[in-house]
């Protein structure tokens, strides 16, 4: 195992399957804030409810040193069963959900209408002057429809972080 | 009502003993009261009373550190488990085994800032290997076979268990050691053989070669320690120890360089510097070891063998890891020497040797005597020399003495060394030397002290007391913080903020107010019929050994220089200045 001390930082996501018991997510949290590494995404619930396990989805960022040493600590926490970097075994696929509230009337409301058409985001709720769209995607193309929504008068986001898999036939 | 219910505090001492706790270390209060009782109701576990949590804590890591066996802790909640929790992260930095059970309020209180409450899983969850909240007595007992698992399995550490009153009192079945099995805790023990192979060809290569063994070879035992020994001779290579490591390989042995770091010795550090490859063994490049990174032995292959995998490419990248534990790894690696009838270079290796001999006999260690003066260094020689066929124990506080210990004791086998390396906590090695103690009753032990860390657990004189635990407490005094009063002469143009101890008490009185005996010397000429006295006695003894105030401890290699940059004495500090950058580091 050669690593090169290089200093370029990366975007990792990192998947964790643990014990879905009380104080798990405080021990990878705490992990995190203790050593100083960073969150960019994180979402957690149980995927196994017959073996009571819960997969956490990390998106972070660090040199190749740092993101194997975060796996590593990670693989240390005893309720930790498995550590994936999707980023690196293989090719993955990770989707974010949002919620997007955008308040207006006139030709910003058909505005933003249009435009959650084309990003194929649906309406979820919607009253005379605002609409909720439910978009699913890439972080790049929720960050992209949010952006747009900012001059039609947007109002609100709730999102939900990263879940990804990777590709293929085979569990984490 | 489940057949054959037991109580949870019942439970609780089953799984203790059938876990093979002979001992525990403890201090009583309301929320421990039921588990209390039942210790009373019975004789197969001994309970030590000490006189504040945290020294039940360091008195554990002392038994567990002597005997390689979990140490046991028991305190109430609240103050309890706080108290406790600067020994937890000591055991956890230093990799001890340890079971620490923590009274609770009862579950329905909790959350509601009740009397002596506190988030006592959530305060300890950085400074424990693992930690657990039972919250059912149905699995109290999974919970602790499990604990015990844990703490003494991979690399070792520290395990809380956190158990509310009314899981105490209630009523479960007992479920015996060998039904519990971990789900998801299983560390890897045997190293990878092509790497292992990898790296006995590297071994067998070198021409500049050094062992740097650590804590880690301790830990995976004597016989990893002396299968690592064996190894070492059949190379004839070097071997530097770290602070944690020191006993790992003999001390005394020609092939022994000392210890290497901060304040290692001289050849330890030029020969880490000048290294071709470097065979870390069980150690972690830490900060006091490695002095500048960047700087951290430039040209050398560096093999590192560690059963913790996030202890590999952490400070210093390396170019062949083994993952495993020491015994199992070197197992593995002498077979293969063996069956490759792989030999040294023995005229690189020869050569050297020549490099290493000329670098030791700067003799870094050497000191200026002063007349009638007691030198600290002085000290600690006569100690060896008149314990070191005594199989003698040796605990420390921390700070100058410490390092004057590592330098001048010579230990010639693991597990008779107990100090605190990682977490470096004042007061650890009085409690520490009372778990020693009880954990081997008849033999030596003594703890190497300060006159400023002796103060941060005094209170434990009563305990030796109690249990007639005869601990030599062999104080070096010199009134002041020595390490401290060391930094800031070198660092802060000699103001010393703060680290000279006005109002010492009179340590033989203090001695003699707890029945134990005290003894006084500052004259070279009494020093060792005052050792002797200490030996001869079988009471606790304090000596109040009164020292050079103004002795620094060297060789030294300054905050943010490297190996080949070390001070070697007092004539050495003005031409060096601390850079600017060393300044903020610790």
């Amino acid at each position: 195992m050669i690593i090169q001390n290089e200093e370029i930082v990366r975007r990792h996501t990192i998947a964790i399957l643990v014990d879905n018991e009380a104080g798990v997510l405080a021990r990878v949290i705490g992990l995190f804030s203790g050593r100083g590494y960073n969150i960019e995404s994180l979402t957690v619930a149980e995927v196994d409810p017959r073996e009571q396990l819960s997969r956490i989805t990390i998106v972070t960022s660090g040199t190749p040193m740092v993101i194997e040493q975060i796996k590593a600590q990670l693989r240390r926490l005893v309720p930790v069963h498995k550590v994936s970097d999707l980023t690196v075994e293989g090719p993955s696929v990770s989707r974010e959900l949002a919620l997007v509230k955008v308040a207006g009337t006139g030709e910003r409301r058909v505005e933003s209408l249009r435009i959650a058409d084309i990003f194929r985001a649906r309406v979820v709720d919607s009253t005379n002057e605002s609409f909720v769209f439910e978009i699913v995607g890439a972080t790049e193309k929720l960050d992209a429809f949010i952006k747009l929504m900012e001059p039609l008068g947007l109002v609100d986001v709730s999102r939900t972080g990263v879940a990804a898999i990777a590709r293929g036939a085979n569990p984490i | 009502m489940v057949k054959d219910a037991m109580s949870g505090a019942e439970i609780v001492l089953k799984a203790l003993v059938d876990q093979g706790v002979e001992v525990i270390f403890g201090y009583p209060g309301g929320a421990v009261l039921p588990l209390y009782d039942e210790l009373f109701k019975q004789n197969k576990i001994r309970h030590i009373l000490v006189r504040h949590e945290q020294a039940a804590v360091h008195a554990a890591e002392g038994y567990a550190r002597s005997t390689g066996k979990v140490g046991c802790v028991l305190v109430t909640s609240g103050p309890g488990a706080t108290n406790a929790v600067t020994g937890l992260l000591d055991a956890m930095c230093d990799s001890v085994p340890l079971v620490c059970l923590c009274g609770q309020v009862p579950t329905h209180l909790i959350g509601n800032d009740a009397f002596q409450e506190a988030d006592t899983t959530g305060i300890t969850r950085p400074c424990t290997k693992h930690n657990y909240l039972v919250k059912d007595v149905a699995h109290l007992s999974r919970v602790v076979h499990e604990a015990f698992y844990v703490a003494r399995t991979g690399r070792p550490g520290p395990v809380v268990i956190d158990l509310p009153k009314d899981v105490l009192v209630g009523k479960g079945e007992y479920v015996g050691p060998a039904k519990v099995k971990h789900k998801s805790y299983k560390p890897q023990l045997k190293g990878d053989l092509a790497a292992i192979e990898e790296a006995a060809r590297l071994i067998a290569g070198a021409q500049r070669p050094i062992f740097y063994v650590g804590g880690g070879v301790v830990n995976s035992g004597p016989a990893a320690c002396q299968l690592l020994t064996q190894f070492i001779h059949a190379t004839g290579y070097p071997c530097t120890q770290t602070l944690m490591g020191l006993g790992a390989f003999p001390g005394s042995d020609v092939q022994s360089l000392g210890m290497v770091g901060m304040h290692g010795t001289y050849e330890a550090n030029m020969a880490m510097h000048g290294c071709d490859v470097m065979i870390c063994v069980g150690a972690r490049f830490d900060d006091r070891v490695t002095g500048r990174l960047n700087a951290f032995s430039p040209n050398s292959t560096k093999i590192h063998i560690d059963i913790d995998p996030s202890s590999i490419n952490k400070s210093v990248a390396v170019d062949l890891a083994i993952v495993g534990d020491v015994a199992h790894v070197v197992e593995d690696m002498v077979k293969i020497w063996k069956a490759r009838q792989l030999r040294p270079n023995e005229r690189a290796i020869k050569a050297w040797w020549e490099q290493i001999e000329a670098w030791r006999s700067r003799d870094c260690l050497r000191y200026a005597s002063a007349g009638s003066t007691i030198k600290p260094q002085y000290a600690i020689q006569r100690l060896y020399e008149k314990t070191k066929d005594r199989d003698a124990y040796i605990t420390t506080e921390v700070g100058q003495h410490q390092m004057w210990a590592a330098q001048f004791y010579k230990f010639e086998k693991p597990l008779h060394w107990m100090t605190s390396g990682g977490l470096g906590t004042m007061g650890y090695g009085l409690p520490s030397a009372m778990g020693v103690q009880v954990a081997h009753p008849g033999s030596l032990v003594i703890d190497i002290s300060g006159e400023a860390s002796f103060q941060m657990n005094l209170q434990e004189l009563s305990t030796l007391m109690q249990y007639g635990l005869p601990v030599k407490i062999f104080i070096l005094n010199n009134q002041y913080m020595g390490m401290v009063r060391q930094w800031q002469e070198l660092l802060h143009g000699s103001r010393y903020s703060q680290s000279y101890s006005e109002a010492l008490p009179d340590f033989v009185k203090l001695a003699e107010a707890y029945g134990a005996v005290g003894f006084r010397v500052d004259a070279v000429e009494e020093l060792d019929g005052v050792i002797d006295a200490m030996l001869e006695s079988d009471k606790p003894v304090i000596v109040d050994c009164r020292v050079d105030p103004s002795e620094n401890c060297f060789p030294m290699i300054p905050s943010g220089a490297a190996h080949n940059e070390m001070l070697l004495g007092p004539s050495d500090e003005a031409e060096k200045p601390v850079s600017e950058s060393g300044m903020v580091l610790v």
